[in-house]
């Protein structure tokens, strides 16, 4: 315990509370984790299976399953070149190249001094911009070799920290309020709506059934 | 054909601040709702029905139909599909990113025709800037009164949830989706029984539509049913969004009246598509994402009908098309794409994930030149065991339409372009190499 930060801590709590029911948090509590440490610390998972009521063993088991749920250290920036079909028809696959030779690792590896973890990455939906790159799952728009030589060169220098924060896609807007509504609250309005819709049905079924008859007599 | 049908879920965009609560509210956002939280919820439902919205999502069911078949339980929620992952699909990303407050303003119609009782919005997790801003625009949205308790002083109350996904292809499917919106690994659940509409989020009923589908709401509840089913042709009705990629000109997303446009008036027209490469020619085209198969030149003056396409044997799915031009190796294509399915199989059942693994070696030593002639019957053998008869719309042996979507492009591959895999083998290697 005390691993994640207490704003983080408190972040998590208001998540739980966004939903019927606390595991459902799971998810977006793991990419408050992955903003704090840039990937999800063992620590961070045993805090995260407290806060919604599950074993660590089943936090692990979940986050194992998505591909942005980082369980072994990653580098500051996530690279992530799309080479799927679209991307691919415009080079997708010679800029992984460059990017691997760059870099000077291979794709899915990290570098020695921890800055940058390189990706081949599935279609991230920016296909008209072929080829697409990520950076922390931020689109950094269509590149060639040099640019992307450029952002290396940007991001080592820090000069793009505003556009691309850290990990994790809950950093920088949060939720201002909780739920407004309690479900009781709703469930009563739900009911009376109800009520409402089956007194009307039954005045139009009263009324054509007294057309009707008007219609026979 | 490019008709004079009006812009619909790409109406407000264009400038650059479209996704701010100013801007929309500029631009006359929201009094659709007020509009329809005057009228009965049932009403609001039959527009919709009136409107004969197709789904956006690749299934292309009819919204109002699956609105009515949602089970009466006290608790029923409402999930919009925000995941778009489907390979050459980019056309919710332009809504979320360009127009949130249409979603948002979308979903509370939504919730408030069926009477959900809590709604969220299950968008991908790669979209990182488009969570900041949905996210923004929802906090706006609840400070103006459009979202939360009483809205608008009309006795309707709703919360509504952004969740972010976290990256798996296959969390698209509805039930999959909400099995990770329950915080669980996305596999796919067994229909029957777990229809969402009769079992969903949390075993209660619960209505998924995708996010173009509820993005078109707003314009239905302002200009009616009627003045929506007016557009298109038979079932397709309406405008839709087209997401245009591969080898033209002009990639990017065109909202057309569905039916009137072609094919070809997509991808050659100067104002969409612009085109091809000078001196090339169209070998063929994905008509709606890559669990489609594959369309040839033959076929480029089908109108863009949900119908048409279904007759022709592929299906405009998420409105997705992809166009290969002479210099593009399809060899290369399917072999990618097949890694795709290979890597997004959730491998609960055994055609698909065993299926996708072998097809994808399969493919990929045929386009590095180490094929052998009897791999094109393997190919197929392996195929007609995830998708028996290999025909479209494939037969089922598994949980989801993932494992029977996998043979699309790989018999199209062989089926169209027979020689151009024969020649890797003969040769060697590949032959755009
Ligand atoms: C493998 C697979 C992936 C899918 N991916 C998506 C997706 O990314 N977005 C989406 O809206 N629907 C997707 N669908 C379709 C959904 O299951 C569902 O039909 C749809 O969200 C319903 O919304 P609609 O009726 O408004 O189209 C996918 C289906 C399958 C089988
Ligand atoms: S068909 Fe494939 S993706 Fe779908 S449930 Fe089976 S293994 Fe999972
Ligand atoms: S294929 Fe690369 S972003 Fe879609």
């Amino acid at each position: 315990m005390g691993h994640l930060s207490p704003e983080v801590l408190a972040d998590a709590r208001r998540l739980v509370d966004l939903y019927p029911e606390p595991r459902s948090a799971l998810i977006p509590i793991c990419h408050l984790a992955q903003g704090q440490d840039g990937w999800l610390r063992p620590e961070a998972i045993a805090e995260i299976a407290e806060i919604v009521g599950v074993s660590p063993a089943e936090v692990l088991g979940t986050a194992s399953f998505y591909d942005m749920l980082r369980t072994e250290e990653t580098g500051r920036y996530l690279v992530s070149v799309c080479t799927n079909v679209a991307c691919m028809l415009q080079g997708a696959y010679e800029l992984l190249d460059h990017a691997e030779q760059r870099l000077g690792v291979k794709a899915g590896g990290t570098t020695e001094d921890g800055m940058f973890t390189l990706e081949d990455a599935e279609c991230l939906a920016g296909c008209d911009d072929a080829p697409c790159v990520q950076v922390n799952h931020r689109y950094v728009g269509h590149l060639d070799a040099d640019g992307f030589d450029a952002l290396v060169d940007d991001l080592r220098l820090g000069r793009r920290d505003d556009e691309i924060p850290r990990h994790g896609v809950l950093v920088r807007v949060r939720r201002e309020t909780g739920l407004t509504v309690s479900a009781d609250e709703v469930s009563a309005e739900r009911a009376r709506q109800r009520e409402a819709d089956e007194a009307v049905a039954r005045q139009a079924e009263t009324g054509a059934a007294g057309a009707a008859k008007g219609a026979g007599a | 054909m490019i008709t004079d049908a009006p812009r619909i879920v790409t109406r407000h965009l264009g400038t650059p601040d479209s996704h701010t609560m100013g801007s929309y509210l500029a631009a006359g956002g929201y009094t659709a709702l007020r509009k329809a939280l005057a009228m009965p919820p049932a009403q609001v439902a039959a527009e919709v029905d009136k409107a004969s919205l197709l789904g956006r999502g690749g299934a292309g069911f009819p919204a109002g139909r699956k609105w009515s078949m949602l089970a009466r339980d006290p608790v029923r929620y409402l999930v919009i599909n925000g995941d778009e992952s489907e390979p050459a699909t980019f056309k919710d990303h332009l809504l979320v990113y360009g127009d949130p407050h249409q979603v948002i303003e979308g979903t509370v119609i939504a919730a408030y025709a069926i009477q959900a009782t809590q709604a969220f919005i299950f968008l991908r997790g790669e979209f990182a800037l488009g969570l900041e801003r949905l996210q923004q625009a929802l906090n706006d949205a609840y400070r103006h009164g459009a979202v939360g308790r009483d809205i608008f002083g009309s006795g309707f109350s709703i919360d509504v949830v952004v969740h972010p996904g976290a990256g798996a292809y296959i969390c698209g499917e509805e039930t999959a989706l909400l099995e990770s919106l329950e915080g669980k690994r996305g596999f796919p659940r067994i229909k029957p029984p777990y229809f969402p509409a009769a079992i969903g989020l949390y075993g209660k009923p619960t209505i998924v539509n995708n996010v173009e589908t509820v993005s078109n709401l707003p314009w239905i509840v302002e200009n009616g049913g009627d003045a929506f089913s007016a557009l298109g042709e038979g079932s397709s009705t309406g405008t839709r969004l087209f997401a245009l990629s591969g080898h033209v000109r002009r990639p990017g997303n065109y909202e057309l009246e569905m039916a009137k446009t072609t094919f070809r008036d997509l991808i050659y027209a100067p104002v969409l598509g612009g085109g091809i490469r000078a001196g090339h020619t169209i070998k063929a085209f994905i008509p709606g994402g890559v669990s489609a198969p594959w369309f040839g030149p033959d076929q480029l003056d089908m109108p863009l009908s949900q119908d048409e396409v279904g007759k022709a044997g592929s299906m405009l799915g998420s409105g997705s098309v992809v166009v290969f031009d002479d210099g593009d190796c399809v060899v290369r294509a399917a072999w990618r794409i097949t890694r795709f399915f290979a890597r997004e199989s959730c491998g609960q059942c055994t055609p698909c994930r065993e299926g996708s693994g072998w097809l994808e070696k399969i493919m990929r030593r045929i386009e590095e030149g180490a094929g052998r002639e009897e791999d094109l019957d393997l190919l197929m053998d392996v195929c007609d065991n995830i998708a028996p008869g290999v025909s479209w719309p494939p037969q089922q042996t598994t949980i989801c339409v993932l494992g029977p979507s996998i043979p699309s492009s790989i018999a199209a591959a062989i089926r169209m372009f027979r020689d151009e895999m024969l020649l890797h083998i003969k040769e060697g290697a590949c032959p755009y190499d």
